[in-house]
């Protein structure tokens, strides 16, 4: 059986190696990719949406239905992870770990019993509980300046590689350095499952929202142009709002879908100790 | 494009590849495709396509790393084949 797969999937390899030979070459200017569409999407870009980074224009504006499903992919995913991991059956809490903050000392309760709420005592986790003060500070330093990059990417996706996905990926991927830096925890009381949850919903929302805004305004679905009497801008203009406008919905939905894909993860849906 | 760089690059993506299936260690296997996503990152830069690269970099090499290692966590770090 090994045999077989291994013949199976060397002759579909040697098959695929084979086709390549007949792509057009790299950046062949004669290839059909190359006639027809690319001159339209590099000569009328710029005087149809104002969008100086092609590629955004094309993401969000010429082909706004694949990004708009995309990101229908990702909130998919995240609500994928939740309906498999999510444990919403109240456990009884096992035995846990608490660190006294000044002395390092920890101290084991037992199952059921608790202790006091104090600011001396720290909830740690069972399984895996480093405590490294310079871990904990870089991240804490880090994080502000990760999210505010992040922002930058969002907004700064007209002119310079970027965008929605990207800028909410490393928004996301903040929240999740802090998660591994600190505990899970911490994470979750800054973005709480409610609010991961509100949030991938409401990215796809702005981005179909938009489109029927469109639809509404009397023009085709994610045509930005309508948008023009709404803004009080030229259609031109209105384009390159439109295209903010979305990047910034797929931005939420992104960075929202992360956090909660990674919360569901690793902490197999008890939302209580994780990575 | 330097063809050497783009040949140095391409022999550790496949290295990479390679590796990550075939070493027993899962924990190993998602840095090993974290390395396969950066040099993939890098080949789409010098392909000119910098979207595509700040995709893969972020996407590829960052976050579903940190989903993989997270899931090794949660399981096991030995693979049963």
């Amino acid at each position: 059986m090994t045999i077989l797969g291994l013949i199976i999937v060397l002759s579909t390899g040697a098959l695929l190696i084979y086709a390549t030979v007949d792509f057009p070459a790299w950046a062949d200017p004669a290839s059909p990719a190359s006639l027809h569409l690319s001159p339209h999407f590099i000569e009328r870009t710029m005087e149809e949406t104002s969008v100086p980074n092609i590629v955004t224009a094309v993401l969000a504006d010429y082909r706004g239905y694949d990004t708009m499903y995309e990101t229908t992919v990702i909130f998919s995913a995240g609500v994928a992870c939740f309906i498999l991991l999510r444990i919403l059956l109240r456990e009884e809490p096992g035995e846990s770990l608490y660190r006294h903050v000044l002395t390092g000392v920890t101290i084991r309760v037992k199952e059921g019993a608790k202790i006091p709420p104090s600011a001396d005592f720290e909830r740690i986790d069972t399984l895996w509980a480093p405590h490294d003060l310079i871990i904990k500070t870089m991240c804490r330093l880090l994080i502000p300046f990760i999210q505010l990059f992040a922002l930058y990417v969002i907004a700064h996706g007209h002119h310079s590689p970027g965008g929605g996905f990207q800028g909410g990926v490393i928004l996301g991927a903040s929240i999740i350095l802090l998660a591994i830096s600190h505990d899970l925890r911490t994470s979750v009381q800054r973005m709480r499952e409610k609010v991961d949850a509100l949030l991938s919903a409401t990215g796809v929302f702005i981005y179909a929202g938009t489109g029927a805004l469109c639809l509404l305004l009397g023009l085709n679905f994610l045509d930005y142009s309508a948008l023009a009497s709404v803004l009080h801008v030229d259609p031109v203009t209105a384009r390159s709002h439109g295209i903010l406008i979305v990047e910034i919905g797929v931005g939420i939905a992104v960075m929202a879908t992360m956090i909660w894909i990674y919360s569901n993860v690793s902490s197999t849906g008890k939302y209580d100790e994780g990575l | 494009m330097i063809w050497q760089l783009d040949l140095a690059i391409l022999t550790l993506v496949v290295i990479a590849g390679i590796g990550a299936i075939t070493v027993k260690d899962l924990l190993g296997a998602a840095i090993l495709f974290g390395a396969y996503s950066f040099m993939m990152c890098l080949l789409w830069s010098i392909m000119g396509a910098v979207d595509v690269s700040f995709t893969e970099a972020s996407v590829g090499a960052g976050v579903s790393t940190v989903f993989f290692v997270a899931a090794v966590f949660r399981t096991t770090r030995r693979t049963k084949d």
